[in-house]
């Protein structure tokens, strides 16, 4: 075969999951492309039927650093499902709470290093400063920046208190002004527009094909967000609309994310207004022998946590099943045909693997011998945009 | 203090080393504090692409078998005098990790570590002073 080999990855600490693709290129174009999971395994399944089921909650909390709400909301899901038990009223407003406080950080973290692949550091250093002001609500709510801990099945672990309400209401105000900046900079400015609309496109079949989720479907125009279908915590009480574009290329997934930025801080600020007073915890005592499932939308689509008890202290068996595992097939579509240089915008606009462009390298496939390597990738992507500024 | 030792008191360069079996948290904190708020570009410190650039390791996460091999050849390619910075809890000390089947070796049995800064994720004024702490100890040296 004639054709040349780019591998990225297999790891990098940027990325969901740790993944490796190989990109067979003719020339500039992409025609081919392997994907192959499997690195940074922790058997966090297998450690999870070793602990109790409320240290199952830090452990699950540490399968992914941005996703860190995430998890422990599917896992606590699926526990009050095995339960069949009603959490209190206000625990299920704190949770909501915390859900999309992570939305907001994780949605601000992806467009930073959106922008500095396409050669925006500027607007990296920007939705890097914004996201500043959330990690400091979680400090103030849970102690910690990340990892908050806040999740415990059957309820919450800490409460929330009233005074800070009007302090975190007014921080969330104050960032929509800086979330117009960044919708300003995705719809106005030519560059990105050019750079984005229309690459990597996912057709309506493809997202069915794939079982894409998330921004990544909604962005091709299939209206799919488990808050909505299937309403759990404080969802179905607060007024909110899922965020669709039909456009399916890279843009639509950047204004898709953007926009759902005001659909979260709405979210908060709702539910801050409406949170009654009571109880945060139901206390849960047995365990019954069962099995159930919980469900949750994480920034980058459906997480789903499945455990099966049998009646003792930890679970017989826990499933984990992370959005991204969905998302990184569908890159094998989107990325055929589009060049080198739109390659590492096209994989990270599922928001799995941005950075794993730095092991990017370009590979003789015949020789083995290096031509390039991540960072000229990055170069090369950043040229581009310089072209396009002239 | 040796020229070397002197060298690497002044404006440190550091080379970010996830290990695998990691959650991403300390990597994302390590990239914070090159934003804004806390940007070590000031003191001199940079995130460099390349091993062969750099003074410092910055080592997260629990060395999974599969990164092992990777991870002593990155240190061996490391030019010495070379501080090794071992962030988070997982790299301290495996963290949740510990009775983890793919995660049987420490950090530190395989790489000489200088320094470690617990937390999980460690915050970055954690981390900032962590690295002060570590020119204080070299510049005692002398």
């Amino acid at each position: 075969m004639a054709n040349k080999i780019i591998p990225i990855g297999p790891y990098h600490p940027l990325q969901e999951e740790p993944e490796f693709f190989r990109l067979h290129v003719d020339g500039e174009k992409v025609v081919d492309m392997d994907i192959e999971l499997g690195y940074n395994h922790r058997v966090i399944e297998k450690i999870s039927e070793s602990k109790s089921y409320d240290q199952v909650t830090f452990l699950v909390e540490r399968i992914c650093g941005i996703c860190s709400t995430s998890h422990p909301f599917a896992y606590t899901n699926a526990i009050d499902d095995l339960l069949g038990i009603t959490v209190p009223e206000r625990a299920l407003y704190i949770r909501t709470v915390i859900g999309e406080l992570e939305r907001i950080h994780s949605h601000l973290l992806w467009l930073g290093l959106a922008g500095h692949f396409l050669g925006y550091n500027t607007v990296w250093m920007w939705a890097w400063r914004y996201r500043e002001p959330i990690l400091d609500i979680f400090e103030r709510v849970s102690g910690n920046r990340n990892h908050y801990a806040m999740f415990k099945p059957g309820g919450i672990r800490r409460d929330m208190h009233e005074e800070d309400f009007p302090w975190i209401k007014k921080t969330l105000k104050d960032l929509i002004p800086k979330f117009d900046m960044f919708k300003g900079a995705v719809m106005d400015d030519p560059v990105i527009r050019a750079r984005t609309e229309g690459i990597g496109v996912l057709t309506k079949e493809d997202i069915h094909d794939y079982s894409a989720l998330g921004p990544t479907a909604r962005a091709s125009g299939v209206s799919i967000d488990v808050r909505k279908d299937e309403p759990y915590a404080a969802y179905d009480k607060v007024e909110w609309k899922v965020i669709t574009h039909e456009g399916g290329g890279v843009f639509a997934k950047l204004l898709v994310r953007v926009l759902e930025l005001y659909e979260s801080a709405d979210i908060i600020i709702q539910c801050l207004d409406k949170m009654p007073k009571g109880d945060i915890d139901c206390g849960i005592k047995d365990m019954p022998i069962g099995e159930g499932i919980g469900r949750h939308e994480a920034p980058r689509g459906e997480v789903f946590h499945y455990i099966s008890s049998d009646g003792g202290n930890s679970p017989a068996r826990h499933k984990i099943r992370a959005p991204s595992f969905m998302n990184i097939f569908s890159n094998k579509k989107a990325v055929i045909g589009e060049t080198i240089s739109d390659a590492t915008i096209i994989l990270a606009a599922v928001d799995p693997c941005y950075c794993c462009t730095e092991r990017m390298a370009v590979v003789d496939y015949k020789s083995g011998k290096r031509i390039m390597d991540g960072q000229d990738l990055i170069r090369l992507s950043q040229e581009k945009t310089e072209r396009m500024r002239k | 203090m040796s020229l070397k030792l002197k060298a690497l008191t002044k404006s440190i360069w550091v080379y970010h080393l996830c290990t695998g079996g990691s959650c991403n948290n300390c990597d994302i904190e390590i990239l914070d504090l090159l934003t804004p708020r806390f940007d070590v570009e000031r003191f001199g410190i940079m995130l460099v692409g390349s091993i062969r650039h750099a003074d410092a390791l910055l080592v997260t996460g629990s060395l999974t078998l599969k990164a092992l091999e990777c991870v002593k050849r990155v240190y061996e390619q490391a030019p010495k005098p070379c501080l090794v910075i071992a962030i988070g809890s997982c790299a301290c000390g495996q963290g949740v990790f510990a009775n983890g089947p793919t995660t049987p070796n420490p950090v530190d049995s395989i790489l000489p570590v200088d320094i470690y800064i617990p937390g999980c994720p460690p915050k970055p004024e954690a981390m900032i002073a962590g690295v002060v702490k570590l020119i204080g100890k070299l510049k005692e040296k002398k």
